[in-house]
């Protein structure tokens, strides 16, 4: 019966998630009245909450899948998330995202994680509003950020956030820092100057044509002087408020005695828009007002866009995870105290419960227990731990309680040097030069001696038409194309990549990622999923596929190890007198039945029988074998699987010339089983952080251009330190904020997609430069000999910015990327 | 043409109502969400505001 099962089960995937459905389980949901397919309780309480506040419309609606499975099993939350959740009505914690605005309404921001698609925010914003108690719920879909309004006495902030888990999401109080509301005051900044450029350039635009028109056929002198005015008088709020960031930063370039773009950039807006003042009161000569608010205009859609891309790091929503306080239990004679981990000092004992971070560097005074340092060192497994073993700050508390004693606090702690460590990497991390930067001070250079050059000569021979002569000079090789080349390039690279999931956060990444030579990758949660998962299931005796993934849920059901998390989503019930045997597995009883799992030589010997691991069914993965009190059960087979495509991925990047290695804190046999599937020769194993940054830099020096790819505390200083860095989705927050780019969504494809985009982003980058000096060395010696009327000198600089603009605007769509036969 | 001399005066006038517009409108955040919006137009929740006795006939809903 179960064969059949099976087959027909493989390919179905969860209704509400979208993940494969696995083998012999079988749960529905009532959508619609049709039964769909579950592949665990968690997505069934949710699609069953959902369909029973009347809101199935959002399956209907939604585009893509659920992001996030809650840790749910039939109605009620798990107990530890309910502890968790009611630490946020605590007036303490409150008081630094809660407003109250009466005596009973309050209010508080929430970051909402696992918000995908427009029908996610109907889905939260509708569930929220029928609970009672809560008055306004609206959801913003680009920040992912809920303002929720309530009633205290009818409603707790622990509700509401367990009404949003309930639903598939899970939220976090937003409380911004100092930092995120000066960039939010800046984008708003930027986007009025952006506004207020492009109504002036229209509005001076339209008389400018009148003005064109004037001096082709005759204007009478009264409309020319009233136009000219009236252009002045737009004209001043653009330059004084629009225009205002390319003088400052030209200020401080000067300052620091280095000739950027913005140099240029303000010498012909202030220039231009002085000269034509002058000739709008003495009535001479020509305006230039059209030029100048164009030229801003076009500037600042290149910066604003630019800066888009930079604001968009995932750190808005992440940073404030910790706001709850690191806290720690402290012993002092026999009594439990909860302080902060920040007041520990050396030789406190502390007692740290299952599932709890360490707080700091200690000793194992009492206890035995398993710790998981995959944060640290990149092994997945939990090391078993005993008394007067060293635990480090940081790695997590899997098993049993343990009681520590402190040896290290604050800037001793291995976690401090390893932030140390990245903050020498970033200053050693070498600088990727810019191709616009290095023409921008030679061009910069040229222009202003040409300039110079053609004044003199001009006094020479027409003293009065010399100040206009290089003025048009001036405004004509007004370097437009020359300073939208690059940024109009990398905008339209960076948006593109982004659609595909790639997140760019730092200017240079385009760059350095097309000369790049090596691609170094971490193994654990880059390569592979980093968690284990199950991957399959072989069964021994007559018991069907789905009671005994149950049985064995319902023993792991208390154990926070990595190995339990794997069988989390079979779970309907728990075990009875359960015994754990550290290292070896579990025994316990399910409806009255004595079962045991965990290593083949302590599970079997329940039922009288000698196995091993030989008896596996294959010899490939971790094996569990489950047993009661009779024959051997099942055996499954747990792995840290691969990524999706990653060997498709990695086959691309070699033809694409690159050399591909590996670089981990690992120094199990799951190394060399990943590289050998992977077909990577270069493999470095069993490193630490140090040893990693060293690696990296050893290479650079060789002169390697190195992308490095990873995602834990352990891969931060090699991050910070290669030259270019990608973080994938899934990693620490410290580890995607100290990234130049993020994977999002953790799909290592999009890695090819970046490398090719990024080259071609470079060719047109070079295009772009090469056809804006071309087009100053036409224009320059016509505007040097007194060729050049405004109305030509403002078509000239439109045409040739449109031309760059219109170029980049193909690096709008991925390069294709041909698969490996 | 000496319509010309009250004509730019009221464009002028026109752009700096244009410009108030925009600023208030940027500074009260009508920018910071622009992509829920055009989707939750579509989201109606016709269901319910369909009268129970103007509903034909007794059909299941339409499934999808």
């Amino acid at each position: 019966m179960s064969s059949s099962l099976n087959n027909q089960h493989s390919f179905v995937k969860c209704f509400h998630c979208g993940q494969d459905v696995p083998k012999g389980v079988q749960f529905f949901a009532n959508i619609k009245d049709t039964a769909q397919p579950m592949c665990c309780p968690g997505c069934k309480a949710v699609a069953e909450t959902i369909v029973s506040s009347g809101l199935e419309h959002y399956y209907k609606y939604r585009q893509g899948d659920s992001m996030f499975t809650p840790d749910l099993s039939g109605t009620e939350l798990p107990s530890t998330i309910q502890d968790e959740l009611k630490l946020y009505d605590n007036a303490s914690i409150q008081q630094n995202f809660v407003v109250t605005l009466e005596n009973d309404i309050k209010e508080a921001t929430l970051v909402i994680e696992g918000i995908t698609c427009a029908a996610c925010v109907w889905l939260l914003e509708h569930h929220l509003v029928k609970q009672t108690g809560i008055e306004q719920a609206s959801i913003n879909l680009t920040n992912h950020r809920a303002r929720i309004r309530w009633h205290d006495s009818e409603i707790t902030l622990s509700s509401i956030m367990a009404a949003i888990y309930h639903i598939g999401y899970q939220g976090h109080p937003y409380h911004p820092d100092k930092e995120e509301q000066l960039l939010e005051l800046e984008k708003k900044r930027a986007f009025r100057r952006l506004g207020l450029a492009g109504l002036g350039m229209m509005q001076i635009m339209m008389m400018s044509i009148a003005l064109y028109a004037g001096a082709l056929q005759g204007i009478e002198d009264k409309f020319e002087t009233f136009i000219r005015w009236t252009s002045l008088l737009i004209a001043t709020p653009v330059l004084l408020y629009s225009a205002r960031p390319f003088f400052t930063a030209a200020l401080r370039d000067i300052k620091a005695r280095h000739l950027s773009m913005d140099v240029p950039v303000s010498i012909a807006i202030g220039g231009a828009y002085l000269a034509s003042a002058w000739a709008t009161y003495t009535q001479s000569g020509e305006v230039y007002f059209d030029s100048v608010t164009m030229f801003t205009f076009f500037l600042l859609i290149g910066r604003y866009l630019e800066m888009q891309a930079r604001h968009r790091t995932g750190r808005a929503g992440n940073a404030l995870l910790n706001l709850i306080p690191a806290s720690a239990i402290k012993l002092t004679d026999g009594q439990e105290i909860l302080i902060p981990a920040s007041d520990l000092s050396i030789d406190d004992v502390v007692l740290v419960k299952p599932g709890h971070t360490i707080p700091a560097d200690g000793i194992i005074v009492a206890g035995y227990s398993s710790v998981d340092e995959s944060a640290l060192t990149g092994e997945y497994l939990p090391i078993n731990k005993k008394v007067n073993d060293h635990v480090v700050g940081g790695t997590i508390n899997v098993e049993n309680p343990l009681q520590l004693k402190i040896t290290e606090v604050g800037a001793g702690t291995k976690l401090s040097a390893i932030v140390r460590l990245l903050d020498r990497a970033q200053e050693e991390k070498p600088a990727v030069a810019k191709i616009a930067d290095q023409v921008a001070s030679y061009f910069v250079a040229a222009v202003l001696c040409t300039a110079v050059i053609v004044s003199l000569i001009w006094w020479n021979i027409d003293p009065q038409n010399a100040f206009w002569i290089t003025l048009s000079v001036l405004v004509v090789t007004c370097p437009c194309a020359l300073s939208l080349a690059t940024p109009t390039a990398l905008t339209a690279a960076t948006g593109t990549l982004r659609q595909h999931g790639l997140l760019i956060t730092r200017g240079h990444v385009l760059e350095s990622l097309a000369t790049a030579t090596h691609i170094v990758f971490d193994k654990t949660g880059t390569l592979t999923e980093g968690n284990l998962s199950l991957k399959s299931t072989h069964l021994c005796s007559s018991t069907d596929a789905q009671t005994v993934l149950e049985i064995a849920a319902a023993l792991e059901a208390h154990s926070e190890h990595p190995i339990a998390k794997a069988f989390r989503k079979y779970q309907l019930q728990t075990a009875e007198s359960l015994n754990a045997e550290l290292g070896q597995g579990l025994e316990g009883s399910v409806e009255g039945i004595v079962y045991r799992i965990g290593k083949p030589e302590f599970a079997s010997a329940l039922c009288q029988q000698q196995l091993t691991y030989q008896d596996a069914p294959d010899q490939n993965g971790q094996w569990l074998l489950l047993c009661n009190a009779e024959t051997p059960l099942a055996w499954f087979c747990l792995n840290d699987q691969i990524r999706k495509g990653t060997q498709q991925t990695l086959a691309i990047l070699r033809r694409l010339g690159l050399n591909i290695q590996m670089l981990t804190g690992d120094n199990s046999a799951a190394v060399q089983e990943v590289a050998d599937e992977l077909n990577i020769d270069q493999v470095i194993a069993n490193t630490s952080p140090k040893d990693k940054l060293a690696y990296i830099q050893k290479l650079q020096k060789q002169g390697a251009k190195v992308v490095m790819i990873g995602d834990g505390i352990n891969d931060i200083p090699v991050l910070a330190g290669a030259q270019t860095s990608i973080a994938m989705g899934s990693a620490t927050d410290l580890a995607k904020t100290n990234a130049d780019a993020v994977l999002i969504g953790s799909d290592i494809e999009r890695l090819t997609d970046a490398i090719l985009l990024s080259r071609k982003t470079r060719f047109i980058i070079r295009q772009n430069l090469s056809w804006a000096l071309l087009y100053n060395l036409i224009a320059l010696p016509l505007a040097a000999m007194g060729f050049i009327a405004p109305y030509m000198a403002a078509i000239g600089m439109s045409v040739s910015s449109l031309i760059v603009v219109g170029n980049a605007l193909r690096l709008t769509k991925l390069v294709r990327r041909n698969p490996v036969k | 043409m000496e319509i010309l001399f009250i004509l730019i005066p009221i464009a002028i006038i026109l752009l700096g109502f244009a410009i108030w517009a925009f600023f208030w409108s940027v500074n009260t955040g009508q920018y910071d969400d622009l992509d829920s919006p055009a989707h939750s137009i579509l989201f109606d929740d016709d269901d319910d505001l369909i009268p129970d006795d103007a509903k034909q006939g007794k059909a299941p809903p339409p499934r999808d």
